[in-house]
């Protein structure tokens, strides 16, 4: 692949690969994220594979392992494309049928779609599934979109488009002002303002600074930030180079827990792609901007999440946290200013400087703008990631998408913010879920855990069980 | 209790020659430092690709990784006991890993986790005498929608009973 050395030869590029794509052409997506993959999709894949083959479709069929779309609960997920018929919990056995009823026919084989358990009417398009039909999808939509480990796949979708139109229309001071008006808010639990975050970094002395994608995601019950990253890597780097491009940095970590690998290898692809099409390196896309990216994956401490004990690892050193009297964003990794946000955070970034922040600040509430992915687990029917614009109420988060509790139990408790959060009762589901909100409820928004807790679950437990280790 | 006397050992010999298991060769440590540019900050990178490929960090190897980096051993032995990915000492063929995290807690992990150490013999943190299985509890896989979720060799299997994991660790050798 040449290097792009402008942002007209992106568009170029872009406009290649959809003359190159038939639009109306079969293409099977099964999700290869680590959920599925657990549920046997490495081998739905193989076998769709053989069966393309077999029977001589490999020039009208595409296959690709798609990113995650959050329904983990009914995996591995299956979505024919351009009909957008979706499948759940397919084996290795319903290949055959799905290649010769659905592919050959183009019928719907109907066993293998999402029955809505209250009314038993059958869902044949992912937007037909409640589960998917309340969310707002704007970080998670490309995912089951594209194959995770093709920067093709994303530039057809219209990716670093944001990158391009920052470089080429937007002073870095506009990227941040943007950015600013946003109001978006850090992801990772603490809601600071990224914007603010950012220009605490650009107004730092010294001349080198530094941005870091946290994918330390280690509150118990979250998975978004790994659904992103291995999903849709190339949507986080787009973030962070803009992020970069905003504070004047020309370094980038992604720091990635050792209980992803799925994660760090496709981010080190995504990196590897990036670098080779120019939209990584020196002069990025014909301009005068410098930035290179490395990954460093976390060797196993759950304090590594916290940011200055992140920056001392990154540093190959033990991942201690230090007393904040100065603001990492002014000294953080070698002393330098350094801004760190979260994997959903940096995700954030491109739609912003695409749509711009009037449009962003439509969604959500007086404090907190835009959407938030949440890993909805424990006792609830559909399990997953459900990615609702903030304001959305506990109830509809827990019932509408959720489906309730299984079995005909009553609800409990929800807890969000993870241990460190708090369990909210019944009594309070109407609360509208957003950073302030949620705080003043006594508990937090976090970085997205939702776990929900039905009548037989024993509160005293969950406190053992969130006690401080024995030492 | 075995794999805290074999801890010792190691402790006290500061080598790992006595201790069982292969040796590291010299010549791929080297050729790991290397692939990192011999670069300091990369310590962490440098000691975790020697744990995946080794499954523990043989003394032998700490020392030659302290010359090669510059890294004075102390700082080493601090980081390789500070960080969970690490092992000072031989570890089983087959690491298992049980989320112990919340969504797997309610789901019945600690049941799970029961059987595993009735089946093995070992409890978290230890490795069997036969080499076979090292035992580890997790925080949080991210697999929330499968729990309870056991980790075995990177391979993960998801709404596991106690019946299941039996038959689970059956299947390795």
């Amino acid at each position: 692949m040449d290097r792009l050395g402008s942002p007209e030869e992106l568009e170029a590029f872009r406009q290649v690969l959809s003359s190159r794509r038939d639009p109306s052409a079969p293409c099977i997506a099964v999700c290869a994220g680590t959920g599925c993959l657990a549920c046997g999709a490495g081998e739905v894949i193989a076998a769709f594979k053989a069966a393309i083959d077999e029977q001589d479709l490999t020039a009208r069929v595409s296959m690709k392992g798609s990113g995650c779309p959050g329904f983990c609960e009914r995996g591995p997920v299956v979505v024919i494309y351009p009909e957008e018929i979706c499948y759940l919990q397919v084996t290795p056995d319903d290949v055959a049928e799905i290649v010769s009823t659905t592919i050959r026919e183009g019928e719907v084989v109907e066993r293998l779609l999402y029955v809505d358990p209250e009314t038993g009417e059958r869902a044949t398009r992912e937007s037909d599934i409640p589960f998917y039909r309340q969310q707002e999808r704007l970080l998670l939509q490309s995912n089951i979109k594209l194959d995770s480990r093709s920067i093709e796949d994303y530039v057809a979708l219209g990716g670093y488009s944001a990158l391009a139109k920052a470089l080429s229309r937007m002073t870095a001071e506009e990227v941040l002002e943007e950015v600013k008006r946003s109001n978006l808010r850090g992801r990772g639990g603490g809601g600071f303002a990224a914007g603010k975050k950012w220009e605490g970094s650009r107004d730092a002395p010294g001349d080198d600074r530094y941005v870091i994608v946290n994918a330390d995601e280690g509150d118990p019950g979250a998975f978004m930030d790994r659904a992103l990253l291995e999903g849709n890597p190339h949507s986080i780097l787009e973030g962070l180079i803009i992020g970069a491009y905003a504070i004047g940095a020309h370094e980038g970590y992604v720091y990635v827990r050792q209980e992803y690998p799925l994660a760090v290898e496709n981010v080190t692809l995504a990196i590897e792609q990036a670098e080779a099409c120019g939209l990584l390196g020196t002069k990025i896309l014909g301009s005068g901007f410098d930035f290179s990216v490395k990954v460093h994956m976390g060797a196993g401490a759950f304090v590594c999440g916290e940011s200055t004990a992140l920056m001392t690892a990154l540093e190959g050193r033990v991942g201690e946290p230090r007393p904040k009297y100065i603001r990492s964003n002014v000294k953080g990794l070698w002393n330098k200013p350094s801004v760190l946000n979260n994997v959903e955070t940096w995700a954030n970034v491109p739609l912003i400087i695409n749509q711009g922040a009037d449009w962003y600040t439509q969604l959500g509430t007086e404090g907190s703008k835009g959407t938030k992915i949440f890993s909805l687990v424990g006792k609830i029917t559909n399990t997953g990631l459900v990615e609702v614009p903030m304001g959305i109420t506990l109830r509809d988060i827990v019932y509408k998408i959720g489906g309730g509790i299984p079995g005909g139990k009553r609800f409990k408790a929800v807890q969000t913010g993870g241990p460190s959060g708090g369990c909210i009762p019944e009594h309070l589901l109407d609360l509208q879920v957003g950073f302030d909100e949620l705080t003043e409820a006594g508990s937090m928004m976090g970085s997205g855990g939702m776990l929900v807790m039905d009548e037989d679950t024993c509160m005293v437990d969950v406190a053992v069980l969130h006690r401080l280790p024995d030492v | 209790m075995h794999s805290r006397e074999r801890a010792e050992q190691g402790e006290g010999s500061g080598n790992s020659r006595g201790a069982r298991g292969p040796v590291m060769d010299i010549e791929r440590i080297d050729h790991i430092v290397d692939g990192h540019q011999g670069e300091a900050s990369a310590l962490i990178q440098v000691l975790l690709e020697i744990q995946a490929e080794h499954h523990w960090l043989p003394g032998d190897a700490l020392v030659r990784v302290s010359e090669k980096l510059g890294v004075p051993l102390s700082r080493i032995r601090h980081i390789a006991t500070f960080y969970k990915a690490f092992s000072l000492v031989p570890r089983g063929r087959h690491e298992l890993q049980l989320c112990m995290g919340t969504a797997c807690h309610v789901r019945g992990a600690p049941r799970v986790l029961d059987t595993i150490e009735e089946t093995t013999g070992i409890q978290p943190g230890e490795t069997d005498l036969d080499l076979k299985f090292s035992l580890e509890t997790v925080n949080c896989l991210g697999c929330c929608a499968l729990g309870p979720v056991l980790e075995v060799d990177g391979k993960i299997h998801g709404r596991l009973s106690s019946a299941d994991a039996v038959d689970v660790l059956k299947a390795y050798e």
